[in-house]
């Protein structure tokens, strides 16, 4: 028997796992997520992975990233030395596609800021 | 002098949430903002988690607050940015409000205010940390700042102190980026932070968590070059005899936030010292008549979606508020609890859809929540577990159960073994 705490949301279950007859019984879940959860933990455990990219403007040296679904654990370290490898020189928004179908995954690494996009922050001068 | 029906003071998501529903409940509506640009802590909380009670969805923290920007500009509401309040009094007109700009200082009026000030970091000097000052003790604010913000590594190989949620997810940043983090040390038997960011931040990179641990000493005259780690007896005392020196270039500090309430202070509102924030009634008007609070000023929230929740009802009452009497009745708390808010009830107040927020003292087991109105049972819920760093939620109609002037309203949580 497996035990872990589910992370698809803030309450955090501990989920106990047993795994009989190739398939698996999930208990100490509140929702379907945390069955859902707890089977891919055991069969191929995926992750997001938020970050930054580095970008040529001064007022906003960095922009933040995410992936946008969930990629396999074991490509964490992957995912992230090509977001680390991205300059960017266009001032692009929120939800823009920042790498394409990263490293051949399926997803794709997103902007999750307009902060490129000047007076999205300050509406108003001071 | 400019004129504002509602001056909201913070441009964080308590601050938007807030000025969005005054101005949509028809108020002349002034956010001011003491950074360059609204968003608050948020601008800096790249991870994502947030708004799935709001939106369902798991957003990173700037996709959460640039849906209120986007809200707040469709609607027109001003924002003050590069702007700090040096002063706020009452006047004839309700509040003079002194704000300080590149433009110079002046003073603008508002019929009601709502204090959107969020918190700040305990830092290294707030929990007794002793040796000499050099560089690299940082809170987890300030790394997450350099990481997120400026783009800048503050640390190659670093101890956290605190297990709090900024400190784990800090760990899990710094690890991606290539930082070694050597662990995380807990002076409490039990961690502070949420039990998936133990999971997904520590766990997943083989950070270890010492509970039971402190840093009591940091070396190093320039840079830092070690700290000293002590485990701790029941009474959190160091033993001295387990001290261990650990050789690291930054110590990072996730010990606690405090609620900003300097402001709301020197107008005379009362604060709650178990919150740290305003004590207030259930329509989140503070101690002062026309003052509001919401967010982490309030009380520290661990999910940006009470945050919000909490600044709606603030801007909401802020833009309806009007001069009035108020009947106030104490809501009192058992000693399982760490805090409860609100914690005053206006029977002059529609208060049949109050939320309430309260966290346990300490972790408790299965429980029952009871609320006595004179020393009967008038309702109660039933919990599983409580733990000090998972706040509970709870809305009540609190019209329904006999309360006069002269109730004693008492919640209490009985453990059932």
């Amino acid at each position: 028997m497996k035990e872990f705490s589910c992370i698809s949301c803030p309450r955090g279950c501990l989920l106990h796992v047993e795994e009989e007859n190739g398939g698996f019984t999930v208990t100490g879940n509140s929702c379907p997520r945390g069955r859902e959860f707890a089977i891919s933990e055991m069969t191929a455990p995926k992750r997001t992975i938020c970050s930054v990219v580095k970008t040529v403007f001064a007022d906003a040296p960095v922009l933040p990233v995410r992936v946008s679904a969930d990629i396999p654990k074991e490509m964490i370290f992957d995912v992230m030395g090509e977001i680390n490898s991205v300059t960017l020189t266009e001032r692009i928004g929120r939800g823009d596609i920042v790498i394409e179908n990263v490293l051949g995954l399926g997803v794709d690494v997103i902007s999750t800021s307009d902060l490129l996009k000047q007076n999205i922050y300050a509406l108003t001068e001071g | 002098m400019e004129e504002y029906d509602v001056i909201v003071i913070g441009g964080g998501p308590a601050g938007l949430a807030a000025a969005i529903s005054a101005k949509e409940n028809g108020a002349q509506v002034l956010i001011i903002e003491r950074e360059e640009r609204a968003g608050g802590m948020l601008k800096q909380c790249i991870h994502d988690g947030f708004g799935l009670q709001r939106f369902g969805e798991r957003l990173a923290g700037p996709e959460y607050v640039e849906r209120f920007i986007d809200r707040a500009a469709e609607l027109g509401i001003d924002v003050m940015c590069s702007t700090f309040v040096t002063r706020a009094e009452k006047s004839d007109k309700g509040f003079a409000v002194t704000v300080v700009n590149r433009d110079g200082l002046k003073t603008l009026a508002a019929k009601s205010l709502v204090l959107a000030t969020g918190c700040r970091e305990r830092s290294a000097k707030q929990v007794f940390i002793h040796g000499t000052r050099p560089a690299g003790v940082f809170t987890a604010g300030t790394a997450q700042h350099y990481t997120n913000r400026l783009g800048v590594m503050p640390t190659k190989k670093c101890v956290i102190l605190g297990s709090g949620d900024i400190g784990l997810i800090m760990a899990r940043r710094l690890t991606l980026e290539g930082a070694e983090v050597l662990g995380v040390y807990e002076i409490n038997p039990t961690p502070s932070g949420l039990t998936r960011n133990i999971h997904q931040c520590l766990t997943d990179y083989d950070i270890p968590l010492h509970l039971s641990h402190t840093v009591t000493r940091v070396f190093g005259k320039d840079r830092l070059e070690a700290v000293e780690v002590c485990a701790v007896d029941e009474s959190l005392k160091p033993i001295p005899e387990t001290a261990e020196r650990i050789e690291c270039d930054a110590l990072i500090v996730s010990v606690g936030l405090i609620p900003e309430n300097e402001l709301a202070e020197s107008m005379g509102v009362e604060l709650d010292s178990h919150t740290k924030g305003p004590v207030c009634d259930g329509q989140l008007m503070t101690s002062v008549p026309g003052i509001f609070s919401c967010g982490n000023a309030l009380h520290v929230n661990d999910l940006v979606d009470y945050v919000s929740a909490s600044g709606e009802e603030a801007g909401k009452n802020a833009a309806l508020y009007a001069v009035r009497e108020r009947r106030s009745v104490d809501i009192h708390i058992g000693d399982e609890f760490m805090y409860l808010v609100p914690q005053r009830l206006d029977l002059n107040a529609d208060n049949s859809r109050l939320s309430f927020y309260f966290r346990s003292s300490s972790v408790l087991g299965k429980s029952v929540l009871r609320l006595k109105v004179d020393g009967a049972e008038v309702w109660k819920r039933g919990y599983p577990f409580l733990r000090p760093p998972e706040m509970q939620q709870l809305v009540l109609d609190m019209t329904k159960f006999g309360i006069t002037d002269a109730s004693d309203v008492r919640f209490e949580i009985e453990v059932a073994e």
